[in-house]
């Protein structure tokens, strides 16, 4: 997928198997939201393909859902004015093909038909523990329960991949563990579940595998030892260890004050890191697409676009 | 909001809860008795001496015109009077016992009482004129106000604004079903009767209808803020069904009331407007695809009519019964909907809007091309198409005048009665689609289009199909409109105008009722029809006033006069952590407007 000069996401190739939770993770501008776009059909690839069950996907996105892959959004997109229940049931706009003239005639088989849906619908709330709230509107949910009602209606649309984009993203360390058990539950369903985060600790604990996308690339695939050990994912969040090696006795003197910080502050350690993980990816979440385009920016001379032109392919596919 | 009941700021200190007049409270409430009566009183008086003034109020003991509108508005004050002082059978009235519904009703008295004073003085031309009457009126209908100014001031510390901000009213409980229809039937009869009365009021008078309007805005503005209009609206929510046989019956009764063909013909264009607002309400409300060329699908529908209705200035002689040309007529506006559509409808927001702004012009300027000079002889170009025969259903002449039970309906009152149908039909129609899954995924494009595709809407489609049933919609009305006029031609399908119906005045219709509503356009249909009809001499300043009249819309209630609670929500920010108390799908408050 390239935007002019920039090539966003280069060469990925992947496989989300059924029953099957991914993680998917990288630094802020990496291309991991261009991806999911890429495989839901709202950027139209430029080279390469989707691919769900062995069938090649078309770049549409209510084709893709049709299909069989249904997402949520990095910034929530819930119709907002409307209830609940209004907003699963157009997640079941796939899986009902009731049109206008049923509507208007409202026949028995469209009654049937509504009836059904609403029923799904319902059952669909009370798995994210929204059944409650059906008449509310969208708009007046705490943040928390408008994630779930995003997951909820994606789930309506009885796909077999769902992507997750960023889920717990502005969460407490509480909401984050609801959403962990929310996602087994899921994947406990038979759907397979592709999720971007940047709370490392919910990926770890979440994922079978987990992929690292760097720059566009994927860097690594694999469980989550393997990921954790590889040196590369830590340059690319950390950056590379400093040439010039400070001296044995500038590392032992850091140390030494590292050591006396912590036992002052012994017993706040763990929950802090628990906040900081989450207020990290708060931060991440708006500047996601901004850095993209700013990379654009710098990177637009003309050397970019040859290394753009290696081919790429972007193979989304479960069994 | 703070608590706005009388009776904890009666202990409170001084100048907190008080109102900016100083009195007790006792002299307060007493003033608001007394101004009311008073009002009432003066309106049996003679206003002026000479019948000149519109509406004759020369007359003892006989008021007319603007007199009757002011005995209303006193009524009114002097039962919420009385409701202050606790008489038994009004509480219901406000049963907050607030205090800016009493304000809102004297200040409709107030209006209304000083508009006529001073309009009397500039027309005849200096105080002399006046009768003592009028200043009696003047003086008493000032009373109330300055006594609702003595009552609690509603929310302390907001000053003058806080007069206007609707207050919190305890929750209303619910009556036997008996008892709510009951209350829904004699709210039906009043909307008819004060649709019948506003209406009526003679095209010359337009002092008597700025009275009527004036009384109406403020005192259901009072009615509001006292909450009786909420509770009415659920109560007909509840009866949905009955509410809407119950309007339909009382707009069926409408042309019984009138003597004069004329308020007929009235009645129809209303409708027919209407129904085209409430077709674009799909398309705006619903959708939100902004459509700023709207009438030239009624254009379509009329033109395709006039080409098959058997006229001889028609180029094809053929003659197809009503059904037919109906059928046509929806079909031609239809095809050029998906043709206008097709091509457009993958824009987003302002391109689409002005490229159906294009189309309006576009279609216009065709139909006045197609003369036999520029293009094909198909339009007769500027002149139109004239003497379009009257409809004929099973034999029933709608052209001709018939008697029914006493009564003469004249050819208006026919057309009425068969555009009511239409109007039943498109009402049908907005509410079943709205309610069903294409109605869910036009909302759902109008809230977010990528979500909606990307939760598997085929955008383009669902739009598309929106589009064409708006402009069917359109058509459909268009091809009665040919019909009642006698003829068609190009004039009235611009863009703006001084006159609906246009593609300005038709979004306005929609926006200024409420958008996604069925009673909304309906409203604002007959308010933008009526308006320009009764108030002859804005004529030249007519756009100018719609234009002020749409700002101050805006700013003050940009959700229009019904709300959609979905809009109601999203424009005040305000108590939105609110249980609904429904639990139905939709949420149009099916809010009766009789003849409307």
């Amino acid at each position: 997928m390239r935007f002019g000069g920039l090539t966003a996401v280069r060469s990925v190739d992947f496989t989300v198997n059924s029953g099957e939770i991914v993680g998917l993770i990288g630094p802020n501008g990496a291309g991991k939201t261009t991806f999911f776009n890429c495989l839901t059909g709202l950027y139209v690839p430029t080279e390469g393909t989707v691919a769900y069950q062995g069938r090649v996907l078309p770049p549409k996105p209510h084709l893709v859902t049709q299909a069989g892959i249904a997402r949520t959004f990095q910034n929530i997109r819930l119709f907002a004015n409307m209830t609940v229940l209004e907003n699963v049931l157009v997640g079941r706009h796939t899986r009902t093909k009731e049109g206008l003239w049923s509507a208007l005639l409202r026949g028995p088989g469209f009654r049937k038909a509504e009836k059904e849906s609403e029923a799904k619908a319902m059952e669909l709330l009370e798995f994210v523990g929204l059944a409650a709230k059906r008449d509310h509107l969208a708009r007046n949910l705490p943040y928390g329960e408008q994630r779930k009602l995003e997951i909820a209606r994606a789930l309506a649309s009885e796909p077999g991949l769902l992507l997750l984009d960023e889920p717990t993203a502005g969460m407490n360390p509480q909401e984050t563990r609801a959403t962990e058990e929310l996602v087994f539950a899921i994947r406990d369903k038979g759907v397979a579940v592709l999720v971007i985060e940047h709370d490392m600790r919910f990926i770890f604990n979440l994922c079978d595998r987990v992929a690292v996308l760097v720059q566009g690339e994927k860097l690594v695939e694999g469980t989550s030892e393997v990921v954790q050990a590889d040196e590369r994912v830590v340059a690319a969040y950390l950056g590379e260890p400093f040439e010039g090696d400070p001296g044995e006795a500038e590392a032992a003197e850091v140390e030494a004050a590292e050591a006396a910080a912590a036992s002052e502050s012994d017993t706040a350690a763990p929950s802090e890191t628990g906040t900081a993980a989450a207020s990290e990816s708060d931060t991440a979440t708006p500047s996601e697409t901004e850095s993209e385009t700013a990379v654009a920016e710098s990177t637009g001379d003309p050397e970019d676009t040859t290394d753009a032109e290696s081919t790429g392919t972007t193979e989304g596919e479960a069994q | 909001m703070t608590d706005t009941t009388t009776e904890p700021t009666a202990k409170a200190p001084e100048a907190a809860g008080r109102g900016p007049v100083p009195l007790p409270r006792a002299a307060a409430r007493l003033l608001i008795v007394i101004g009311a009566i008073g009002t009432i009183a003066s309106t049996f008086l003679s206003w002026t001496w000479t019948s000149d003034f519109p509406g004759d109020l020369t007359i003892y003991g006989y008021p007319a015109g603007l007199q009757v509108i002011a005995l209303v508005a006193g009524a009114l004050t002097l039962l919420y009077g009385l409701a202050l002082w606790n008489v038994r059978g009004l509480n219901w009235l406000n049963p907050g016992k607030a205090t800016t519904p009493v304000f809102l009703i004297a200040l409709s008295a107030f209006a209304v009482c000083w508009f006529t004073g001073i309009a009397i003085a500039v027309d005849l031309g200096g105080l002399v004129n006046l009768d003592p009457g009028a200043f009696v009126a003047m003086a008493a209908s000032a009373l109330p106000v300055v006594g609702a100014l003595a009552l609690p001031h509603p929310a302390p510390g907001t000053g003058l604004r806080g007069y206007f901000a609707k207050p919190d009213q305890p929750r209303h409980g619910t009556l036997s079903p008996l008892a709510e229809r009951a209350v829904i039937t004699v709210g039906t009869a009043l909307g008819l009767v004060v649709f019948t009365y506003g209406i009526g009021i003679n095209d010359d008078d337009s002092e008597t209808f700025i009275g009527f309007l004036l009384v109406l805005a403020f005192g259901a503005w009072g009615l509001v803020h006292a909450g009786l209009l909420d509770r009415y609206a659920t109560m007909s929510a509840r009866h949905k069904g009955f509410a809407t046989t119950l309007a339909f019956v009382a707009a069926v009764i409408f042309p019984f009331t009138q003597s004069d063909d004329h308020n007929a013909n009235i009645g129809v264009n209303i409708l027919i407007f209407a129904t085209v607002a409430l077709g674009l309400n799909i398309v705006v409300g619903l959708t939100g695809l902004l459509d700023l060329g709207y009438v030239a699908f009624l254009g379509v529908g009329a033109y395709a009519a006039a080409l098959v209705s058997g006229s001889e200035y028609s180029p094809y002689s053929v003659h197809f019964p009503f059904w037919a040309a109906a059928v046509t007529g929806m079909g031609a506006s239809l095809v050029f909907g998906v043709l206008i559509g097709g091509p457009t409808l993958r824009l987003r927001g302002d391109y689409l809007a002005i490229v159906t702004l294009g189309f309006g012009e576009i279609f216009r300027i065709t139909v006045n091309s197609l003369d036999g000079d520029s293009g094909p002889n198909v339009t007769r170009g500027p002149n139109g198409i004239t003497q379009i025969p009257d409809i004929n259903i099973f034999g029933f002449n709608l052209g001709d005048a018939h008697d029914v039970a006493g009564f003469t309906l004249g050819r208006f009152a026919n057309y009425l009665f068969l555009m009511l149908v239409i109007t039943a039909i498109v009402v049908l129609v907005f509410t079943r689609a709205a309610d069903s899954r294409i109605g869910r995924s036009w909302i759902a494009i109008r809230e977010d289009e990528t979500a909606a595709t990307a939760m598997g809407i085929n955008g383009f489609r669902v739009k598309l199909i929106a589009f064409a049933l708006g402009a069917s919609l359109a058509g459909l009305a268009g091809t009665v409109m040919a019909h009642v006029n006698y003829s068609v031609n190009p004039q009235p399908y611009q863009f703006a105008g001084a006159a609906p119906p246009n593609s300005a005045f038709l979004l306005a219709a929609v926006v200024l009722g409420g958008m996604g509503t069925v009673s909304g356009p309906l409203l604002g249909a007959s308010v933008l029809y009526l308006v320009p009809e009764k108030l002859q001499f804005l004529q030249n300043y007519e756009l100018f006033a719609f234009g002020i009249a749409l700002i101050l819309l805006m700013r003050f209630r940009p959700e229009g006069i019904i709300a959609n609670r979905r809009r109601q929500l999203e424009f005040h920010e305000t108590g939105q952590l609110d249980v609904p108390a429904q639990t139905t799908l939709t949420d149009d408050p099916a809010v009766t407007k009789a003849g409307a």
